[in-house]
């Protein structure tokens, strides 16, 4: 064997191989990674952010606000969470971002590419449960590009991890609990807000009362009645909000909307946008795993077992990136899925891992509890995922409803095909925020279902990655060979 | 315009970490992101985009839009939510779309 060979080997392996690769440190990552090391599986989690939570327990271990009465128990729950894993004995990578999974033909298992602060490196993993979590829906009105204009998530992230408010004219808008929780924080920190307009159309109560039993037992029902409460005795609400705008020259300055049939504008330094979370299914779709259209909650879904388990062999999802169902949910979610991917793996039996599952399923099934109920009330109204015109879709190429409309007139079969018109969704986000959108507008305009539409298709690298960056993969002779065609 | 609450401020004060934005300092709390302390010192645009060089920020705060991309360190489209600041950073807003150098 060659002096090269030898370095070559040395360096395959060097590629550590773990049993079981979590991606995503927020509820459903922490319960499932603790979990598995718990039941003896080498475990690694990788999360993208700089600390562990997620986004609903965003920097649990580092917020600066230290006064727990502003962002309430629920919040601080998450250190149940975050304790155990760090006893458990399972490897956290904080800073990494995974860009691409393959399988590994031969071996079995995956290849996993990810990159830490510059530098890109490989791991092999067994079974890799996907815990990535939910992203805002998109909420495409005119103006929502506008500096001034973020998510009510952003706003709640800069709350989370830098104890950063907005001062000055402050208007939320849109619908769903997380609206009314920001809110409600706000209040606990003294931010005033100067209104909440609440985009949820007339009749929709109606329409939500047959889900009304399951949701009078949720064990959210008294806690979300109380923060309404506050939150109503405290902001101006303006009902069934239609033609809501952003507006103003290079930054926003005003907003704009339509309420009981009249036109008005409010002077607005935020606007705080949010239409409910979708999952993040990137890296489920990049990886071929199969995907379906919820109707319930107007997104796409990966398809999954009882126990997360997806199509493809050796890969699971839990937590809201297998379907939103809240935080107490995904902890749940993500211990059952650990418990498979051990039984998968050989490492408890199937009897052991149905009683060990048992009480999750309970759990869960209580944490799910009169969720029907509040996303029917909140379900986004069709103008605010369907707009016309001029309105901004793909927020990275500059693509306007009415382009994409009119390409689905012209015969375009499907946001792929579009894509090749407009570049919509082939910005540096990848299709995460017009994905949804661009499906919806060309089922609207060819009059088929979303599914039939079909989505964007996701190829690695799923996050934008610098030639730098994969000069720093390990090489290998094989891969030297691959690239470096000198004569023999 | 954003501000900090009294404990992220006292925080900022007591152990500021110093960047330059577009060669101006900036004083930041350690465990800021970018994009957070942008926000916090009143910068709310921080590039112009590559179609239209229309104005734009951080929309989602979690590395999914690609909004508040920069130059960081002289490094083009770095997320500015997704980094940490760093004493001595350079941090530069990014200007339309990149063009070839003859």
């Amino acid at each position: 064997m060659s002096a090269a060979m030898v370095t070559a080997a040395a360096i395959d392996a060097g590629i550590e191989t773990w049993d079981l690769l979590v991606v995503g440190a927020g509820p459903a990552g922490l319960a499932a990674a603790t979990r598995a090391a718990g039941l003896g599986l080498r475990t690694v989690l990788l999360d993208e952010q700089a600390a562990p939570g997620g986004q609903i327990y965003r920097a649990i271990d580092s917020t600066p606000v230290a006064n727990r009465a502003i962002l309430g128990p629920d919040y601080w729950h998450g250190m149940t969470l975050l304790e155990p894993w760090q006893r458990s004995g399972g490897q956290h990578v904080a800073g990494a971002t995974v860009w691409a999974i393959n399988r590994r033909e031969a071996e079995g298992g995956f290849e996993v590419a990810y990159s830490v602060d510059g530098n890109a490196r490989l791991l092999h993993a067994r079974h890799v449960l996907l815990a990535t979590g939910a992203q805002e829906r998109p909420f495409p009105i005119p103006g929502w590009t506008l500096p001034g204009v973020i998510t009510a998530g952003a706003a709640q992230i800069l709350l989370k991890t830098a104890g950063t408010v907005p001062s000055g004219p402050t208007v939320l808008a849109g619908a769903g609990p997380l609206l009314y929780l920001l809110a409600w924080q706000y209040l606990n920190a003294g931010v005033k807000i100067t209104a909440i307009l609440e985009t949820t159309p007339r009749g929709r109560l109606r329409a939500a009362l047959p889900h009304l039993a399951d949701f009078l037992r949720s064990p959210y029902l008294l806690k979300g009645m109380k923060l309404l409460r506050a939150v109503k005795a405290a902001v101006p609400i303006v009902e069934h909000v239609q033609a809501l705008e952003a507006l103003g020259e290079g930054r926003l300055a005003q907003v704009r909307y339509q309420a009981g049939g009249v036109v008005k504008t409010m002077a607005a330094e935020h606007l705080l946008l949010h239409h409910g979370v979708v999952p993040n299914t990137q890296l489920s779709r990049a990886m071929g795993a199969e995907h379906a259209w919820s109707e319930r909650q107007d997104c796409w879904e990966p398809v999954i077992d009882a126990w997360g388990a997806t199509s493809v062999p050796q890969l699971g999802i839990a937590g809201d990136g297998a379907g939103i169902a809240g935080a107490v949910a995904a902890e749940h979610r993500g211990r059952i899925a650990a418990l498979h991917a051990a039984c998968s793996l050989g490492c408890i039996d199937q009897a052991t891992r149905d009683r060990e599952a048992r009480p999750h399923q309970l759990a869960l099934q209580r944490a799910m509890r009169g969720r029907v109920f509040f996303e029917t009330l909140y379900r986004a109204p069709a103008q605010f995922r369907r707009p016309v015109g001029d309105t901004i879709v793909c927020r990275c190429e500059e693509v306007t409803a009415e382009q994409v409309r009119s390409t689905a007139r012209l015969g375009c079969q499907g946001p792929n095909q579009m894509k090749a018109f407009l570049r919509c969704g082939m910005g540096p986000c990848q299709g995460r925020f017009c994905g949804l959108t661009v499906t919806e507008l060309m089922a609207d305009e060819s009059g088929r279902h979303p599914s039939e539409v079909g989505a964007y298709r996701i190829r690695f690298p799923t996050k934008t990655v610098t030639l730098g960056e994969l000069a720093t993969l390990p090489q290998t002779q094989q891969s030297r060979d691959a690239v470096v065609r000198l004569a023999k | 315009m954003f501000k900090r609450l009294e404990d992220a401020a006292l925080a900022l004060s007591e152990q500021p970490v110093h960047i330059h934005v577009d060669d101006r300092p900036l004083a930041c709390r350690a465990g800021d992101s970018v994009a957070a302390a942008l926000l916090a010192a009143g910068i709310d645009a921080c590039r112009d985009t590559v179609v239209s060089g229309s104005a734009r920020g951080p929309y989602c705060m979690m590395g999914v839009c690609y909004d508040c991309l920069v130059r960081i360190d002289g490094v083009a489209n770095r997320q500015a939510c997704m980094t940490p600041v760093r004493e001595g950073m350079q941090v530069q807003r990014q200007d339309g779309a990149r063009g070839v150098r003859i």
